[in-house]
């Protein structure tokens, strides 16, 4: 065992499938390590902004802030995300990846495009932040054309990436071959939209026999091609809205002086936030559900508790997530007060029903299949049922017409929100998934170190909790969100909510010192060496070794 | 019950989302403990199905009927286009500067219009009392109506702070002490 060669690691063993997806989740891990070091630099200018590398410059400071959603989110998230649902679909049908290819043009597009998008931030100071509201980003006065242009260009590489990653997807449940070579296209659209749950569910009440006592496709599955509509329509909006910005830049190099004002600042908000919201609330929430099932039916080796209406939440949850996106607009005076109301208050309260039913069954799932024993991909399920049971609700109470007007743009939205959802829910989720794909991926290899791998997840719960609140506690004492405070307002929260960014930094080195010695250096240069066996395909056997494992 | 300020809201939603907050930590460390143990774990309470989902739907609209009943500003909010102000005052934002009408004086109760326009990109108008903390705000877009009809139920002096990033030029878009409210008892905020 060494840092050059690690457990027990070989990477010359591994199937295209399984290098393909350790590509994607390396770059996904760099990537993330990346979004906390620049999380930590802001909570530190907020400390003490003089502290270097920000030195109390504005422009340094939004250029940051700019640049840490997208690599927090695309680099990272959507990376890890994508590279474990490229392994889980040919996993779960047991059939063939479409395309393994493509699987690299998307690791390869992503990381590119998140490399540019960053590059544009350092280099030029691009900072019109992740909203983009028009007409900012094409404000050459305050930006360089040059910035935006690259800027745009990246996040359009993301978005291409992700589109063909939708493509592989789509493609590969569609596939008439192995257990579906007898399925027809309208099968798979029914239960992939989860409408055969709904007629189970209905059935049922009127005493009739089910629709179907065995669905098409498997309930993970169901969830991967519902969240996957949202990424598509999401990617849509996102690419429309850099092709705007990037016509209104390239007119500007060009001479040309277009009014930036003949495109109306709240419809195009709109609009962006109808896309951005999908990744949020359709996107996050229904992948994050689906995640919760898998985790739970793997862990305990068990059916889904009531997995019909899961099934029926999922298609419930596709109206949703395209009717909330009004609850960004609660302070925009301009919004009819209408969509206020239906659509910013009352159907983003459908989420607590959605997201609180997802909660119920996992539970439920676990409880019922108990004793288990504590492993890494239980705990982590339960830290990220944790951090969307604290988050969901944060949601629910700022998507109020009378509680966003004291809360809009604080730090308790950024904070006890988004960053305990995505923190918290969604990483100690896909940290999960990371455990449990684990053995699968890499042919068994020992992990190094079972201490670092609980320090690793201490660290980061107690971290992104903590970090999360004291934001929030700031919000509610009037600290906003986008703002560079210098006189040292709210220090008190700022030096907590720092001590708590740096716990998950350490989390993050102490996770990739345990991921490195496990796989040794070797077998790191081995993953994005070109595979032997080219198997786009997994595991065709009854049962995953973890569940063997999980039983007490 | 009815909250008079945003700090007597703010006080109240701390508390509650406090208790929520421990609560459900607790929840989940109980579930985790009781996962793992050989002998079954008695039920502290039985919560059938049904009663869940009924209880996830009151909480998600009850919220709302909750806020529209307590909070003064909600429905003053939504009819303001019925509401004749006792004040009103225009407010030009461009080029990251605030043009107020002066001093905005105001005594408590009365009902005061803020009408901000921007000619350029898109804002925020946000109120702050002097320990920092916010009173009331709206987006100001480009192209857009931005009125924000609102009620002092307290006195004092408030500074105005663009509540929405428009470039690293908007971090200064700060006025000390903009508006001034009177007509409190003496020595008292209400």
């Amino acid at each position: 065992m060494s840092v050059m060669s690690g457990t027990n690691f070989d990477a010359s063993k591994l199937t295209a499938l399984q290098k393909v997806t350790l590509r994607a989740v390396v770059m996904s891990f760099l990537f993330y390590g990346l979004a906390s070091i620049e999380g930590t630099l802001m909570r530190m200018a907020l400390i003490n902004p003089s502290l270097p590398p920000i030195e109390g410059h504005a422009a340094h400071y939004f250029s940051i802030m700019t640049v840490h959603p997208i690599i927090g989110i695309f680099g990272s998230t959507y990376q890890l995300v994508f590279a474990a649902f490229m392994f889980l679909i040919p996993y779960l049908t047991k059939k063939p990846l479409y395309s393994v290819g493509v699987a690299n043009f998307v690791w390869i597009m992503i990381t590119l495009g998140s490399a540019l998008a960053w590059i544009a931030a350092f280099v030029w100071s691009y900072a019109p932040l992740y909203t983009l509201y028009w007409p900012l980003p094409a404000d050459t006065e305050q930006f360089k054309v040059i910035g935006g242009i690259v800027f745009i260009v990246g996040v359009a590489l993301i978005m291409v990436g992700t589109l063909a990653f939708i493509y592989n997807i789509y493609a590969t449940i569609f596939a008439k071959v192995g257990i579906h070579a007898n399925k027809t296209t309208k099968e798979l659209l029914i239960s992939g939209f989860g409408i055969d749950g709904m007629l189970n569910l209905i059935n049922k009440l009127r005493g009739k026999p089910p629709y179907t006592k065995e669905p098409a496709l498997s309930l993970p599955v169901v969830a991967i091609f519902r969240g996957t509509v949202d990424t598509f329509l999401d990617a849509l909006v996102i690419l429309g809205a850099g092709i705007l910005v990037l016509v209104y830049l390239i007119a500007d190099a060009s001479g040309l002086s277009w009014n930036v004002h003949a495109i109306d600042a709240l419809l195009y908000k709109n609009f962006f936030w109808w896309g951005l919201d999908l990744v949020a609330d359709g996107l996050v929430l229904i992948y994050v559900a689906g995640s919760w099932y898998l985790l739970a039916t793997l862990i305990t080796g068990e059916k889904l508790f009531m997995e019909n209406v899961a099934r029926a939440a999922l298609l419930l949850e596709l109206f949703v997530s395209w009717m909330v996106w009004s609850h960004h607009l609660l302070a925009d005076q301009g919004q009819p007060e209408m969509m206020k109301l239906i659509s910013g208050e009352m159907v983003t309260a459908f989420e607590l029903l959605t997201q609180g039913l997802a909660l119920f069954i996992t539970l439920m799932t676990l409880w019922k299949a108990r004793p288990l024993k504590m492993t890494f991909p239980l705990k982590y399920l339960l830290g990220g049922l944790l951090g969307f049971g604290l988050a969901v609700p944060a949601a629910i109470i700022q998507a109020d017409m009378g509680m966003n007007r004291i809360l809009h743009n604080t730090q308790w939205i950024i904070g006890a929100h988004v960053h305990i959802a995505l923190l918290t829910g969604l990483y100690m989720t896909l940290y999960s998934v990371v455990y449990v794909l684990w053995p699968l991926v890499t042919n068994d290899t020992k992990l190094y170190s079972t201490k670092l791998a609980n320090a690793h997840y201490w660290l980061h719960l107690i971290g992104s909790i903590g970090m999360g609140a004291f934001m929030g506690m700031a919000g509610l004492e009037g600290m906003l969100r986008r703002h560079f405070y210098m006189d040292g307002e709210f220090r008190t929260f700022m030096i907590l909510a720092g001590i708590s960014a740096i716990m998950m930094v350490t989390a993050w080195v102490l996770f990739m010192i345990n991921i490195i010695m496990s796989v040794g250096i070797k077998g790191l240069i081995g993953i994005f060496l070109p595979a032997k066996d080219d198997t786009a395909t997994f595991g065709i056997e009854p049962q995953p070794s973890v569940v063997a494992q999980q039983k007490a | 019950m009815t909250f008079k300020t945003s700090v007597e809201l703010l006080a109240f939603h701390n508390v509650a989302y406090t208790i929520y907050a421990m609560l459900i930590i607790s929840v989940i460390a109980w579930f985790a403990y009781n996962l793992t143990r050989p002998q079954k774990a008695k039920a502290i309470v039985r919560i059938p199905f049904y009663t869940y989902i009924g209880f996830l739907v009151a909480m998600g609209v009850g919220h709302h009927i909750f806020t529209y009943n307590t909070i003064p500003w909600v429905s003053e909010d939504i009819m303001r286009h019925n509401i004749k102000p006792d004040k009103t005052f225009d407010i030009k934002i461009a080029n990251h500067k605030f043009e107020m009408p002066g001093k905005m004086e105001i005594k408590k109760g009365e009902k005061v219009l803020f009408n901000a326009h921007s000619s350029d990109l898109v804002y925020g108008f946000g109120l702050f009392r002097q320990d920092g903390t916010l009173v009331s705000q709206m987006q100001v877009n480009p192209g857009s109506k931005n009125d924000l009809l609102w009620t002092f139920n307290e006195c004092g002096e408030f500074d105005v702070r663009s509540t929405e990033y428009a470039g690293p030029e908007g971090n200064n878009m700060f006025v000390k002490k903009a508006v001034i409210v009177t007509g409190c008892d003496k020595g008292g905020k209400s």
